[in-house]
């Protein structure tokens, strides 16, 4: 049994809450480059070298990205050889939470009850995934989520005769219907299959793999590609000003489903697509 | 043709009714912050009433709600959010004498048809490159609501705080505008 002490997981949260606020990931950073030299829209790459510029300042300043600094969401992989020490693991996620945006400066935009509606003080609760999975590592990533972009989420209940026809159209109305309020350009994550809450959940995890890998699966593979360029030919643009790079990408997360059930989500991530993570 | 305009705040009517969507724009004086929770207790002491803690008349409201001041910083990371969800509000405040916004994503017809009578302009700032707007404001002071902590109303001094004219005072939007000339 390996032992990782609460103290050594609450410092490693506090460091990724401040360092995914701080600095954007490289395959975002390349992906906007790249948006850049494609983007036909005057002011579309006025918007992108602003966003550029801005992940250059927030980085050598150590300033968020964005002011919205988000809900802390943490996705966890506990070996199941592992033995935690010292104190239980959520207080030791939620301490580093405290610990981060509060040493970090960063937002705090939790709110204790949804409709009291007052703020929490420290970013807490963090949102928080545990997956036990075999070994003795401990997997910690960090995604701070922003809510211009989580608020244009959505899910269906498809029938199984909408098909694949079905899924597309939905993915693709549900980034019109979005347009310019989730910060384009925008990662579109995409759960299909599952019930109705693992196919939200896996929408939130297609958005942490990395831009620009492909899916695993050749069907899927060409599915998100074909995603993306009806997603690029909204128009909808940078910022939603009009221009042709409206998405980085489209990642999709699929599982078993019932007989009966054709579910689909869309889980949407501004230009700002913040994660970072630890193995210990 | 978009036109380039440097502007002090207050603004007037008649530089509002010259501003068409897509025009690049400046923006130098004092402005003032309000997110959901600040703009529903101003319109609630408007229904009352009562006198509002900062001036409406020629004024421009910044949809924000900064990150906290580090040691040393005028402000922290100050983007624009969502204004959808200040529509409800915004009419209210228009006939009050408001004359510009700034935000991010489209408004309503409420709000649209609002901002045609009374003569108001609605800017877009880039969401998300919070670090770098930042730059542009010079002094932070918190004038109201201390208790909603990032969402209090602030005035925030700005110098050439560059924006872009997202709908007009004729109905002009370059969100329309703009993503029907790209659409494929």
């Amino acid at each position: 049994m390996r032992e990782i002490s609460s103290a050594k997981i609450t410092e490693e949260v506090a460091r990724l809450c401040m360092e995914s606020n701080f600095e954007l990931g490289e395959d975002v950073w390349r992906a906007l480059e790249e948006g850049l030299k494609k983007e036909e829209s005057p002011v579309g790459r006025e918007i992108l070298s602003q966003i550029l510029e801005n992940a250059d300042i927030a980085k050598s300043e150590r300033m968020p990205i964005c002011q919205d600094t988000g809900l802390a969401v943490v996705f966890v992989e506990l070996g199941q050889d592992v033995h935690i020490t010292g104190g239980d693991l959520e207080a030791a996620i939620d301490g580093g939470v405290k610990k981060g945006y509060t040493e970090g400066y960063l937002r705090k935009s939790s709110l204790g009850d949804p409709l009291e509606r007052v703020n929490t003080g420290d970013n807490t609760p963090a949102v928080i995934h545990i997956r036990i999975v075999p070994g003795d590592r401990l997997r910690l990533c960090v995604v701070p989520k922003g809510g211009g972009a989580e608020n244009m989420s959505r899910i269906a209940m498809l029938k199984p005769a909408d098909g694949v026809e079905g899924v597309k159209q939905f993915v693709v109305d549900s980034v019109r219907t979005a347009s310019a309020n989730p910060c384009p350009p925008i990662v579109v994550g995409v759960g299909i299959g599952g019930t109705f809450e693992l196919c939200a959940f896996n929408a939130k995890k297609a958005l942490l793999r990395e831009i620009g890998s492909t899916h695993p699966d050749p069907f899927y593979a060409g599915l998100e590609k074909e995603l993306l360029v009806k997603v690029n030919d909204t128009g909808i643009g940078p910022q939603g000003l009009g221009g042709r790079i409206t998405a980085l990408a489209v990642h999709i997360e699929v599982a078993a489903c019932h007989i009966a059930s054709l579910p689909v989500a869309v889980n949407l991530n501004c230009h700002a697509a913040r994660h970072k993570e630890v193995i210990l | 043709m978009m036109a380039e305009y440097k502007l002090t705040v207050p603004l007037d009517t008649d530089v509002v009714s010259k501003l068409k969507a897509g025009d690049r724009v400046t923006l130098t004086g004092d402005v003032y912050t309000a997110r959901d929770a600040a703009h529903k207790r101003l319109v609630d002491l408007l229904g009352e009433g009562k006198e509002l803690p900062m001036p409406l008349q020629g004024q421009v409201i910044y949809y924000v709600g900064p990150s906290p001041t580090p040691p040393g910083k005028a402000i922290g990371s100050a983007g624009p959010t969502t204004s959808y969800r200040m529509d409800p509000y915004t009419p209210a405040l228009i006939e009050k004498g408001l004359k510009g916004m700034i935000g991010k994503g489209e408004r309503s017809e409420p709000v649209v048809d609002a901002m045609k009578e009374h003569g108001a302009v609605y800017f877009a700032a880039t969401g998300g490159a919070a670090a770098l707007i930042s730059k542009r404001i010079t002094k932070a002071e918190i004038i109201a609501y201390e208790d909603l902590g990032s969402e209090a109303i602030r005035k925030l001094t700005v110098e050439d705080f560059p924006v872009i004219v997202a709908q007009d005072s004729q109905g002009g939007n370059i969100y329309k505008e703009g993503q029907k000339k790209y659409a494929r």
